[in-house]
């Protein structure tokens, strides 16, 4: 007994640990230790996702709100310009600041970016730019009446009103834009005119696309995975090789190879005119339009569909089942009371996973989606790429990425991401 | 399922066969597009359809022009001579410590065909993504799968979500970070730099982006095998003697290797198929397998593409089989019987 009492401390009666501090303690500081640990092994791989990963993609969300195009080419007339109040008469040191940074950044060379920027906002002022700052060497005080003796259409506010919105770097015009708004200098957002109005109906479009393929994806996966689910497992697991072959395969392979069997030569609608569905002169165009985008899509994302159905399938008791019908349920009442319910969870995170996946699928869309089947993906890639808006395809990648995000959490609540298996 | 009891009435077999072949008729659509390339890539004419000849085997229908053509299609001079021995003596020279490889038919279609140039990259920059993947992924998810790892739910969320994130987002991310100088001279101290370090457009770029995007796979397929993962062998093995290294290099490192294996095999597989990050990122002397597909699709499609499909579907198929015996390995190891 007296070995006992030598680890407890007299005055208050905690137990020690051998050099004489209490065992509460000596145990915190283990557990933090060995919790250091277990995040010093994890903080390698957390450092290259927040670097290589994390901040590359904050990144581009910062673009789509800040645009410094124009304040880094033109400083002098960025905050004139910002200071102006959108509805009186240019003043005639705003039309000298702009005169003599377009002289600075036609040195530069970076009038054309100056321009471009200016342009989004209203379009036609490109040409005005360029030309105005060849001259803008030549011209001297007063510099409003040079501007406008320069091209007339210095003399439209709405010129003034468009530099007014491009000078303004912190912006919301581009996540504006990407919902088919305007921001105007005055503060306020307009809706963009008729024509102009694409990316609201092409979210939409692509939405129902991920959502129709995800129910092609359930219509096509589940009885596949129920009766995989029910065969001995050396037959189901051959069949699950068929699966999982797709799975493996090159995504461009599976998409050359819808093309060669969708395409108007293909073999499909070559099997179609044999069989007499169709006459020669009037195949069926499958491909390069939205049924092409929507079949290779269910295609490809089918197996990610299959396998969640499937494990959760095979936890099912077929007692369940039997005890149903043995009640005197009928064979579909046992089916739609009893088995689909539990299959529910295998059904979200299947369809889930399916939806986030085709939300932002690009490579598939851009070679068999032709004109209609393009979606977001396709249009932020524009951006990035070829009109080199970068600003606007970051406000659509922003609210592709909310979507996203959204959908991640409700996938985290609904089934945790722990549970994500693969093959 | 597979045989019907004797009390089955005649509807319940009519539903029963119906739905055997609606299941046979899905299995066709997932299969019949993948082994429908295979014939076609030998098609001698430049089609991607089934030629009069084909469909009556006959033998001038088929060639393997296609498979020529990758292995030509940008040569120099693709007309030089070549035999099995010069190749093997090519071969020989180049392997050797001195790199002696004489110029001729073989040199040039090493140095100058682009879909070899594309094979070559594929493999150079998959592999060293599937290492970086692999490394950090299976010392994350050994620490993440510890009771005592804080702030695991976050973290985990972060770690996967180059899965989710759609990959034009990450893709034009990347692309737009890249494209700065990462220089710590320009952005720490604003010092217009000589060096300026640019990730855009070169091989490292491309290798740190598949890396990203194959570290999910490697964390899930490790946090997998580390699920059934007996602790107390740690400890035994530690309370011998043991130092943590050898612990996780002798006990550790064995037991979770199905797991790390097939984590390596996705990562791989991720980088080797992947497009998108390589259309943003990558350069014209950087292009890979899918990125040289994707232009062949989109400018002249020729029956190549589906001969180096095929290839792939080969590949594809050997990995499926490499993946199938580890995971039976796996099961037996761990005690669970195969069925």
């Amino acid at each position: 007994m007296t070995d006992v009492t030598h680890f407890r401390d007299e005055k208050t009666g905690l137990l020690l640990a051998s050099d004489g501090t209490p065992l509460k303690t000596k145990l915190r500081q283990s557990l933090k230790t060995s919790r250091r640990r277990a995040f010093m092994l994890v903080a390698p791989l957390l450092l290259f996702i927040m670097a290589s990963f994390v901040i590359p993609i904050l990144g581009l969300l910062w673009q789509g709100v800040s645009n410094a195009t124009y304040e880094d080419s033109m400083p002098r007339s960025a905050p004139i310009m910002r200071a102006w109040d959108g509805s009186s008469p240019p003043s005639e040191e705003m039309a000298a600041a702009i005169v003599a940074d377009m002289i600075d950044a036609r040195k530069a060379k970076t009038i054309g970016k100056v321009a471009t920027r200016v342009n989004r906002e209203e379009s036609g002022t490109r040409s005005l730019f360029t030309k105005t700052a060849r001259r803008a060497a030549k011209m001297e005080a007063p510099f409003v009446a040079a501007l406008e003796k320069a091209d007339k259409d210095w003399a439209n506010i709405e010129t003034w009103r468009a530099i007014k919105i491009a000078a303004t770097s912190l912006t919301p015009a581009f996540y504006a834009a990407a919902v088919d708004m305007k921001y105007t200098a005055d503060g306020e957002f307009v809706e963009q005119s008729e024509e102009r109005q694409i990316y609201v109906s092409l979210f939409v479009k692509t939405i129902l696309v991920a959502g129709g393929v995800m129910l092609c994806c359930l219509l096509l996966g589940y009885p596949v995975a129920y009766l995989m689910a029910h065969l001995p497992a050396k037959t189901s697991n051959m069949l699950m090789i068929l699966v999982l072959l797709p799975f493996w395969t090159s995504l461009l392979v599976r998409t050359t190879a819808w093309i060669a069997m969708l395409q108007a030569q293909g073999v499909l609608n070559d099997l179609f005119v044999f069989i007499g569905i169709t006459s020669d002169d009037a195949r069926f165009s499958l491909i390069y339009n939205m049924t092409g985008t929507v079949i290779a899509m269910t295609h490809i994302l089918l197996p990610f569909m299959i396998l969640p159905l499937y494990s959760v399938m095979r936890s099912i008791p077929i007692s369940h089942v039997r005890a149903a019908k043995s009640l005197g349920a009928t064979n579909w009442t046992a089916f739609w009371r009893v088995y689909f319910p539990a299959t529910v969870p295998g059904i979200g995170a299947g369809g889930l996973l399916v939806f986030i996946l085709a939300i932002g699928y690009y490579i598939t869309p851009a070679l068999v989606g032709g004109q209609d089947g393009q979606l977001i993906s396709n249009f932020i890639a524009y951006h990035m790429q070829r009109s080199l808006n970068w600003s606007l395809a970051a406000a659509l990648g922003g609210i592709l990425l909310a979507i996203v995000l959204f959908l991640y959490w409700l996938y985290d609540r609904v089934v945790g991401i722990d549970n994500m298996k693969l093959g | 399922m597979s045989s019907l009891p004797n009390y089955t009435t005649t509807g319940q077999r009519i539903w029963h066969y119906t739905f055997l072949t609606i299941c046979a008729l899905i299995f066709v659509f997932l299969i019949t597009p993948i082994l429908i390339i295979v014939p076609l890539s030998f098609n001698v004419e430049p089609y991607f359809s089934f030629t009069e000849g084909m469909l009556s085997f006959d033998k001038e229908a088929y060639s393997l022009r296609w498979y020529e053509d990758i292995l030509n299609n940008g040569m120099a001079d693709s007309s030089q001579p070549k035999s099995w021995a010069m190749f093997w003596d090519w071969l020989w020279k180049a392997l050797s410590p001195f790199h002696t490889a004489t110029p001729g038919f073989f040199t040039d279609m090493w140095e100058n065909a682009q879909w070899v140039r594309a094979m070559k990259n594929s493999f150079f920059i998959g592999f060293f993504a599937t290492i970086i993947a692999v490394a950090l992924g299976t010392l994350a998810a050994i620490g993440l799968s510890r009771s005592e790892m804080p702030y695991r739910g976050p973290i985990m969320s972060v770690l996967i979500s180059p899965l989710i994130v759609p990959l034009v987002v990450t893709a034009a991310g990347m692309f737009y970070f890249y494209s700065q100088d990462l220089n710590p001279r320009s952005w720490l101290l604003g010092m217009e730099s000589e060096n300026p370090w640019i990730l855009a457009q070169t091989y490292l770029g491309v290798i740190l982006a598949h890396a990203a995007l194959g570290t999910p796979f490697v964390i899930i397929t490790v946090t997998a095998t580390l699920v059934g993962f007996d602790k107390s062998l740690v400890r035994a093995g530690a309370s011998l003697g043991a130092g943590p290294a050898k612990t996780f290099w002798k006990i550790q490192m064995p037991l979770i290797l199905p797991g790390v294996i097939s984590g390596g095999l996705f990562a791989f597989i991720t980088s080797f198929d992947e497009v998108v990050a390589v259309l943003f990122l990558a350069g014209p002397e950087h292009r890979t397998i899918p990125r040289q597909m994707y232009s062949g699709i989109r400018e002249q499609i020729s029956p190549t593409i589906l001969a180096v499909a095929t290839i792939l579907v080969i590949i594809s198929i050997l990995l499926l089989v490499v993946l199938e015996l580890i995971r039976r390995r796996g099961e037996r190891l761990r005690g669970i019987t195969a069925t």
